[in-house]
């Protein structure tokens, strides 16, 4: 058996990726395909049968009926503010991690920003909701300094994705930080530039498309989360709500698919977008 | 021995301040002390070469200077001004990076201006001045490549064009040469020894391969465990080396000690006799008067193109490496046996004065 395995090495390989393919082909893809056919596909009103006609009424409705729109950009805007946030945030931590502490404070630092990924995600979500709860953390710190808590909504759930996706986006930078030599940082002060000056013209542009690959990460999970807007959100909806409803309560599954397919279609359209950056080449 | 040597071509009037100034400068990393007390002054205009195995501390001296670590101990001037506290950007000083760490982001142009751009030249004058650096360094019309588009020797070029456009007064040099293959590395010594001279620069420049220190420097520090084990101009270095670590660093180590140096030379103590200075006879030939000679048995050849070179093991203990010019097509001599007599001139013997 294993010697003729060694003779045909065709055979060897199809045996060794066929699951791998055939897992990603038919679960994923086909998952995807069934996805856009099921979008254009109807529901009998009335009796709520799905009827297996092409048509475009799912997408009708989602451009004309104004609340599709809103929520759809809203989601959008959520997306990339979590995601501008999380550059902001993550670069100063990444920067201290990979150039400035000691190995024992790294390995450290690192472990700290790698442990919150074990914890539950509802785990995580509800404690946001109890900071931002009356009496919580964070409405007793505005509070303190005279302010009105933000409460759930838009913000607290804003704040909510930004830390539930920041290890994603500050390991990419991390890692691409290592990659840029310590020389280069020295070369730039030697040749007169001060700290400010070195960061934004050689460690910034270095790390740039290390910071498009985590908001990739930050953007799309962002784009698809319905669970912390429930918690945190108060009566906010997203994108990822619409799905669920119309897959759950409303038993549209038509209208579920085609709302699906508008994350699927604006990821579509970033990757495209940063793949200019060479970032696909930092994941 | 902080005269300069005879070849220092440019003429420093005694009154102005050293380039460089460097007092008992020590650096520890833990308990290691990587520089353990180096003093130094160098000359405006000077080619100075840090020379010693790795782990010498000849680079963290280089280092320290450029600002890039802070001395444990001492103080480092430049042109008379103390500028031990002062962060890298605030000393005029460049330097050439090992790994010439240039900007990978930026094309070869931006990379020579970036020097001036930080320092708020206006555009015109910096894209003049760089431009011009890049003559000098014999890239003209490279500009607008990327760094990842040029040669090894292309980019050790425009390292040298982006320190040398900023008009430092001290360039600092490190191992600048280490990653270029021999030919290529031969003719950029020569070429940095010319632009020096041209450039009027002080250049301290960190090397662990001796010949490159003999060919290009005025002067040489020869580092050892931290310490500088002697300071000289490089014939001075080559032909009197002050300790044994001196002499078998620069150089083939040919040392005649205790009771070899008794026997051949006829006084105990440390001695040194270059490969090149020894003659090879057959055992019956006489030595001249005011020579000394060995006896011994040839236990190694290598032939090397334009020498060959023989290990002897002396009759006396201890063994000689001779080294000869190829100038006729054979020479019987020189095979693997062979009985041979040594001769050398007495004045050629050079007492090692430090420790062995």
């Amino acid at each position: 058996m294993m010697s003729s395995l060694h003779r045909h090495p065709r055979v060897r390989l199809g045996l060794l990726l066929g699951p791998p393919i055939l897992w990603l082909g038919v679960a994923y893809l086909g998952a995807l395909a069934a996805l856009f056919v099921t979008a254009l596909w109807s529901q009998n009103s009335f009796t709520g049968v799905i009827e297996r006609e092409w048509t475009l009424d799912s997408f009708r409705t989602l451009f004309t009926v104004e609340v599709y729109r809103t929520i759809a950009l809203r989601t959008i805007g959520v997306a990339l503010l979590v995601t501008l946030i999380d550059a902001v945030v993550a670069f100063p931590i990444a920067l201290y991690m990979s150039k400035v502490a000691r190995p024992g404070l790294r390995r450290f630092l690192l472990v700290a920003v790698l442990m919150p990924l074990w914890a539950s995600y509802l785990v995580k979500a509800y404690a946001w909701r109890g900071m931002f709860a009356e009496g919580g953390l964070v409405s007793s710190m505005f509070e303190a300094v005279g302010l009105k808590s933000p409460g759930f909504g838009l913000t607290a759930t804003v704040v909510t994705l930004a830390y539930l996706w920041l290890p994603y986006m500050i390991l990419p930078i991390y890692a691409g930080l290592e990659r840029l030599p310590d020389s280069l940082l020295e070369a730039s002060a030697d040749l007169g530039a001060k700290t400010p000056q070195t960061i934004r013209r050689v460690i910034l542009p270095v790390v740039v498309p290390a910071m498009v690959a985590g908001s990739i990460f930050t953007f799309s999970l962002t784009l698809g989360d319905y669970i912390a807007v429930r918690i945190v959100g108060g009566t906010n909806q997203l994108l990822g709500n619409v799905v669920y409803d119309n897959v759950g309560a409303a038993n549209n599954l038509p209208f579920a698919a085609a709302v699906a397919t508008i994350p699927v279609v604006v990821m579509l359209g970033y990757l495209a977008a940063v793949r200019r950056t060479g970032a696909m080449e930092s994941l | 021995m902080t005269s300069l040597g005879e070849q220092v071509t440019t003429q420093t009037p005694p009154d102005t301040a050293a380039a460089v100034s460097l007092r008992g400068l020590r650096k520890t990393f833990g308990e290691v002390a990587a520089v353990d007390g180096v003093d130094l002054d160098l000359a405006e205009g000077e080619f100075f070469s840090m020379l010693g195995p790795s782990g010498s501390g000849k680079t963290t001296v280089l280092r320290m200077i450029a600002g890039f670590e802070e001395p444990t101990a001492g103080r480092i001037l430049l042109g008379g001004v103390d500028v031990t506290e002062r962060p890298p950007y605030a000393r005029d000083v460049n330097t050439v990076f090992q790994d010439y760490a240039l900007f990978p982001h930026m094309s070869v142009l931006q990379n020579v201006e970036y020097g001036l751009r930080v320092k708020g030249v206006d555009r015109r004058s910096r894209r003049t001045r760089a431009l011009e650096a890049l003559e000098t360094v014999r890239l003209e019309g490279f500009g607008d490549r990327r760094p990842s588009q040029l040669s090894g020797g292309q980019r050790q070029r425009v390292a040298l064009a982006r320190a040398l456009v900023n008009r430092p007064k001290l360039l600092l040099l490190d191992e600048p040469l280490g990653a270029l293959d021999l030919k290529l590395r031969r003719e950029m010594q020569l070429e940095l020894k010319a632009l020096q001279r041209d450039v009027g620069i002080t250049f301290v420049f960190v090397t662990h391969d001796q010949e490159e220190a003999l060919t290009m420097s005025d002067r040489i520090a020869v580092f050892n465990g931290g310490r500088i084990e002697q300071l000289a101009g490089p014939a001075e270095l080559y032909e009197h080396p002050a300790s044994a670590f001196v002499a078998g660093f620069v150089g083939t180590s040919n040392l005649l000690e205790g009771d070899v140096a008794a026997a051949v030379l006829g006084t105990p103590g440390l001695f040194t006799v270059r490969p090149e200075k020894i003659d090879m006879h057959t055992r019956d030939a006489a030595a001249g008067p005011g020579s000394c000679t060995a006896t011994g048995v040839v236990r190694e050849v290598v032939y090397l193109g334009s020498a060959t070179q023989a290990v002897v093991d002396l009759d006396a203990g201890g063994s000689l490496i001779v080294l000869q010019q190829n100038r006729s097509v054979q020479d019987q001599l020189a095979h693997r046996g062979a009985q041979v007599r040594l001769t050398w001139r007495r004045e050629h013997t050079v007492e090692i004065g430090g420790s062995a």
